[in-house]
């Protein structure tokens, strides 16, 4: 069984609501035992023999005083019980909004059909950047996640790490988080977004901090020069064909917005989020006929010439 | 006047022609009761289809049976279908069927109204499914948010359909829901008082008075997404100002008490049922009425709870979660009231029983996962995961289609004069229970291991296959049970067991008449001095109304908390126009989806039908007179 599920808390927010979770299960446990036992004694006790229907009639006096007296414990109990998980209900809440903030890593996510747009902010601009489907975030670091949406509603949900919040279009939301653990952890649209909402995923990886200050880094940096024949032929169809109208590479006079940005494509995981694994066979199709891997997507089919087809996945391989 | 003669003259006056206008213009309560009872069984069953294809798309990890466009059409019609076509619908047949019965009168107060609101609700679901055949069917969700809904991302004439007939389909709920307030009010039998009104009358004026004040909410909310769509306003467009989430508080400000409407009235069966099963008056009357009106209450109150994942201020959230976790105190007051009935009765378990107590089982399942989801941090993990579609169907199955199938054992023999089988009964229910757990359990499970909604397939290293698998089988199972349910039904009409006045003993007027009842319900009203009347008839003063007459549609309007008698009533008789409106009004909005001029030229019809409806009659002015002068 994967691990990618809201009971498995990677970080103190998913723990928290573990903790809610767990103790609200049990008493709801206890609730549901005791009214069936409840329920079965009443039938077993009150039985008469198949096919019997007595004549009707109301009970003795001191029956009914009895069972109001139950009936009225009972009531004042589950009143009780209530009160007490609102209470932890509440306080659970006050808990989630008191994350320490301190020196927090900011990151804006922008949800599109049917992908994701993740923008590393930095008050030096010179230091922000672009990748897609694909957080990764420092492990034992807060970070806060302004989430906006372009097009229709969508949800950011990471079941390890937190509960969901709603992208809704002309609306800004934000999302504090932390994870304790390194790992991959595996994050869901969960607001029905239209034809591929089924196919709308995104990896968090958490990396200590050293390893995320040198990814940091490398991301900073533009795509390399490509280097052998293939490889720039392949440059060359990228920037003069269609590719570049939606896509951006940092370093190349690419800057579309439309789509994700592919300066380090070649070091993600999946194509489509999260749609298919990222190999160059995978890739081939992809590019040939995204809408045969994902009906509806945004991306146009692209019938381009064998070797032209695989000169530009070659060059978009060496975008690590 | 003799007995018989009365009868046949009653017969005369109430009975409508063997003909098929006589059967299309017909006003009698019971038979339009009937006609929605029928008709949302089948919806039921379009239904349970597009759920069963849904299990099975989802059987097995990357099936490819439905493509993400059909399948988002079919879990669209599927909410769609069950909610507005199936459930309110549903509940508001056997009211129209059993209230008029039940409180001991001729006829629902405005006839011509609900005969009309049949035809609307026909009309409404046909074009919707005949829509979806046409590849039009709703994508958006029975939901249908914008902007997914909206003029940008809704395509084609999808979401104008789910508008336009969603809107049209709710004006039969609110027509019937004023028939229904107003005869509960107004036309029980002398004697009636509110305090010896029975349970079920109770849950029906309340879910009643809840639609009246619910349903315009979504209409209006469809009409302004239309207006979006058609007219290029901007109320849901966040560039120009319009506001998203708008939609959703005033979807969910309607679509929250609906879930209390439809389960309103199953309280009100099984309210029915226990005192009789259990042999002995209800314990704790008051309290259960007390429970009703206050979950009708509270349940307008819990609308932000589906939308925790939004960013509405958190102190408004906390609100929202008292709210949620207080509606369960009115519901836990009616459950321990019938396990005390129970308790000091003596049970005798037939088929509607069993039903109850499998209404127990799921219902108390559903209720607590409701508390889970009332609560914030606990909601904003399983919203809108498969924990949620458990959820909601512990909740509508349990607590609304096994109490559903419960007052169908329960009240058939009434309907139709013949037992329904008892061995059948109980392999139905049994093989719907295991079924039902079965297919809905392990969404439980899924939600929490991370499995969205609404998604219309996964991959295989997702983990989720086996579950889906076994949730598949049990909707086999559920649909052995259902197809068992449909051959008890076939083979009680080809050779059921004759039915009595009262076969199961109960104490409420319904079964004071024949089975089944005859067009004017009872020879002479009967006058109540009890809960049960049949089990504690008046001991002392009249027992019947006399004085009304027989030879023209009279009844007797009562006042409104003793039901002393107030005023003889003229009940209308039978007329085209009331179909022709209902036909007018929805060529006028159909077309209205299609042309702007449709709009203007299409309230020609229903604009001569509403005139001709409404005009005078000479010939039963003349007889009202008369009656008055000389009753």
């Amino acid at each position: 069984m994967p691990m990618n599920d809201a009971l498995h808390a990677a970080g103190p927010q998913a723990a928290w609501i573990g903790q809610l979770w767990w103790f609200t299960l049990w008493l709801c446990v206890a609730v549901f035992v005791a009214l069936m036992a409840a329920l079965a004694w009443a039938l077993w006790r009150a039985r008469r023999p198949a096919g019997a229907m007595p004549q009707p009639a109301p009970p003795s006096a001191g029956a009914e005083r009895l069972a109001r007296r139950w009936v009225s414990a009972a009531v004042l109990l589950s009143s009780l019980l209530l009160m007490g998980l609102l209470a932890a209900s509440v306080l659970t809440d006050q808990r989630l909004a008191t994350l320490s903030l301190d020196g927090a890593l900011q990151i804006r996510v922008t949800a599109h059909q049917w992908w994701w747009e993740v923008e590393y902010e930095d008050p030096r601009p010179d230091r922000v950047f672009r990748t897609a489907n694909e957080i990764v975030i420092p492990v034992g670091r807060s970070v806060v996640i302004t989430l906006l949406a372009d097009d229709v509603i969508h949800s950011f949900w990471v079941p390890n790490l937190h509960g969901k919040k709603d992208m809704i279009p002309g609306r800004t939301a934000t999302i504090q988080l932390r994870a304790d653990r390194a790992g991959t952890y595996v994050g869901r649209c969960a607001e029905y977004c239209g034809l591929q909402h089924a196919f709308m995923a995104y990896d968090v990886v958490a990396l200590p901090a050293d390893r995320f200050a040198a990814w940091q880094e490398h991301q900073l940096t533009p795509a390399p020069e490509p280097a052998g024949a293939a490889a720039r032929r392949g440059h060359e169809l990228f920037l003069t064909g269609s590719c570049m109208l939606c896509h951006a590479v940092q370093g190349t006079s690419a800057n579309g917005r439309r789509a994700p940005d592919l300066t380090h494509f070649a070091s993600r995981a999946s194509i489509g989020a999260g749609q298919i694994a990222n190999t160059s066979q995978a890739l081939a199709q992809w590019i040939e006929d995204p809408q045969k891997l994902k009906p509806g997507v945004n991306m146009p089919a692209h019938l381009l010439p064998r070797e032209d087809l695989a000169a530009l996945v070659e060059y978009l391989e060496t975008l690590r | 006047m003799s007995s018989d003669h009365a009868r046949a003259e009653l017969e005369r006056t109430w009975r409508d022609p063997a003909t098929l206008k006589g059967w299309i213009c017909t006003l009698d309560h019971k038979a339009i009761g009937r006609r929605f009872i029928v008709t949302a069984l089948l919806f039921f069953a379009a239904g349970g289809v597009l759920g069963g294809l849904m299990r099975h798309q989802l059987s097995e990890p990357g099936k490819t049976m439905l493509g993400p466009d059909l399948y988002n059409q079919v879990f669209s019609m599927h909410g769609t279908t069950m909610m507005f076509l199936f459930a309110v619908p549903v509940m508001q047949g056997i009211g129209l069927y059993f209230v008029p019965l039940m409180i001991g009168t001729r006829n629902t107060a405005f006839a011509r109204m609900t005969a009309c609101s049949y035809w609307v609700y026909l009309i409404g679901g046909l074009t919707l499914f005949t829509g979806f055949a046409l590849n039009t069917g709703a994508d958006a969700g029975w939901f249908a948010y914008v902007p997914l809904s909206g003029p940008e991302h809704g395509f084609g004439k999808r979401a104008d359909f789910w508008n336009v007939l969603v809107n049209f389909t709710e004006a039969m709920g609110l027509m019937v829901a004023v028939d229904l307030t107003t005869t509960a009010l107004k036309m029980r039998t002398p004697g009636m008082s509110l305090q010896r009104m029975p349970l079920f009358v109770w849950a029906t004026l309340v879910s009643s008075i809840m639609i009246i004040f619910a349903m315009p909410t979504v209409m209006l909310g469809a009409n302004l997404v239309q207006f979006d769509r058609m007219a290029g306003t901007h109320f849901f467009n966040a560039a120009e100002g319009g506001d998203v989430l708008l939609w959703q508080h005033v979807f969910w400000y309607f679509g929250h008490p609906e879930v209390y409407f439809i389960f309103i009235p199953a309280l009100g069966f099984i309210s029915a049922i226990i005192p009789t099963f259990a042999r002995r008056p209800m314990f704790g009357h008051t309290a259960i009425v007390l429970s009703l009106i206050a979950t009708g209450f509270l349940s307008f109150g819990l609308w932000v709870h589906h939308m925790y994942a939004t960013n509405v201020p958190e102190l408004g959230k906390s609100f929202f979660t008292a709210m949620s976790f207080m509606i369960a105190i009115p519901s836990a007051v009616q459950l321990f009231c019938w396990i005390a009935t129970l308790w000091t009765g003596r049970v005798a378990m037939k088929s509607p029983l069993l039903f109850i107590v499998g209404f127990f089982v799921t219902l108390v399942i559903g209720g607590l996962t409701g508390i889970m989801l009332g609560s914030v941090p606990l909601d904003l993990q399983v919203h809108d995961t498969q924990f949620v579609v458990a959820h909601l169907h512990y909740v509508l199955i349990g607590g609304a289609l096994f109490p559903l199938f419960g007052a169908v054992y329960y009240w058939f023999p009434k309907v139709y004069g013949r037992m329904l089988n008892e061995r059948l009964g109980r392999w139905h229910f049994w093989l719907l229970f295991i079924g039902f757990n079965l297919t809905f359990f392990p969404l439980h499970v899924l939600g929490l291991d991370g499995m969205p909604r609404r998604i219309y397939t996964y991959s295989a290293d997702s983990g989720w296959g086996p579950l889906n698998f076994l949730s598949w089988i049990g909707a086999m199972i559920d649909d052995l049970g259902l197809a068992l349910f449909i051959l008890n039904v076939l083979r009680t009409f080809w050779k059921g067991e004759r039915a009595s006045d009262n076969p199961w003993g109960a104490g409420t007027l319904e079964w004071a008449t024949s089975s089944p009842p005859p067009p004017y319900n009872f020879e002479r009203l009967p006058v109540v001095a009890s809960l049960e009347p049949l089990w504690s008839p008046p001991a002392e003063g009249p027992r019947e109304v006399v004085g009304l007459a027989t030879n023209s549609r009279e009844g007797l309007v009562t006042t409104v908390l003793d039901a002393l008698p107030d005023v003889r009533y003229s009940y209308p008789s039978p007329s085209i126009w009331p179909v022709v409106a209902a036909f007018g009004v929805g060529l006028w909005l159909i077309w209205s989806i299609f042309s702007n001029k449709g709009m203007l030229i299409g309230l020609i019809l229903p604009s001569i039908a509403f005139i001709a409806w409404y005009w005078p009659s000479q010939k039963e002015a003349a007889e009202e007179l008369a009656l008055e002068k000389r009753p």
